[in-house]
């Protein structure tokens, strides 16, 4: 039986593509509600970090989308959603040094195709799906251990 | 090493956040590709140094919870982002000196090197990974 939580927070951030004044500051938000929680510094650093990485490459690459942040007794949980253009071959792409980042993004000191696996390396459970042409959700869960409430 | 004695050593000046010249960086680590930043620093309080000045440079140092920005090469970033930075507490400095100098002048005085993580890319080409 799937033991079941209850949610402490939820929080819902629109991304617009390309907006690159805006881009990283979903991720200090939600940094700043963990860190109000009480929650475990290396809880939120991994959480700033893994936010960070996906905001970046949804702003960068996507159509737009939303971040859904939502903490639970046991975890942190991440939800990122665009409207495409979608991740053709999602094992290339999460390998470190793989990119596909256009030389504006480089230019910013991104796109150096480490940011999958950055995400992937500080969350205890990661999901991806994507359909080309639809779409990319990314589901990344941060476990508390023990509960910290 | 305290802020202080690094702005002194590297005639850098204090672009916000003078008020924590007491503040100590526990290590540094130098780069201007963010996505490596993001990747491989381990430790937390670390003096970045950069020569990147974009928006994004304060808000990586904020989620990475590091002591303090240190730009190179005479650069500065825009108002906005100082004002941005005042706001997170973040001591920005800048330096005319090239990254190398500066890297080299604060190695000499003692400031380590930040610990880093496993290098994603320590072991090969992607394509050579991937075969």
């Amino acid at each position: 039986m799937v033991r079941r939580t209850n949610v402490v927070l939820r929080r819902i951030y629109p991304i617009a593509p390309r907006d690159l004044e805006q881009a990283g500051t979903v991720s200090t938000h939600v940094r700043r509600e963990l860190l109000a929680l009480g929650m475990n510094p290396d809880v939120v650093r991994r959480a700033s970090v893994v936010c960070f990485e996906g905001e970046m490459n949804m702003v960068l690459y996507s159509q737009g989308g939303r971040i859904i942040l939502l903490v639970k007794e046991d975890r942190v949980e991440i939800l990122f959603s665009d409207h495409g253009p979608g991740i053709a071959d999602i094992d290339l792409a999460s390998q470190p040094g793989y990119s596909t980042a256009p030389d504006w993004a480089r230019e910013l000191g991104f796109g150096a195709g480490l940011g999958i696996n950055n995400m992937e390396k500080n969350s205890d459970l990661f999901k991806i799906r994507s359909r080309v042409g639809e779409g990319t959700v990314v589901r990344a869960t941060i476990l508390v251990g023990v509960p910290f409430f | 090493m305290k802020l202080r004695d690094i702005a002194e050593l590297l005639d850098a000046q204090f672009i916000t956040g003078e008020d924590q010249a007491d503040r100590e960086v526990t290590s540094a680590f130098a780069a201007d590709l963010l996505s490596d930043v993001l990747a491989m620093v381990k430790d937390e309080g670390v003096l970045l140094i950069t020569g990147m000045t974009t928006p994004q440079v304060v808000r990586v140092a904020e989620v990475m919870n590091m002591g303090a920005v240190l730009f190179v090469r005479g650069k500065l970033p825009t108002a906005s982002t100082v004002a941005y930075a005042s706001g997170t507490g973040i001591p920005l400095l800048a330096t005319r000196r090239i990254m190398f100098e500066t890297c080299g002048a604060l190695y000499q005085e003692g400031l380590d090197p930040a610990r880093r993580k496993h290098f994603p890319v320590d072991h090969g080409t992607p394509d050579e990974r991937g075969s």
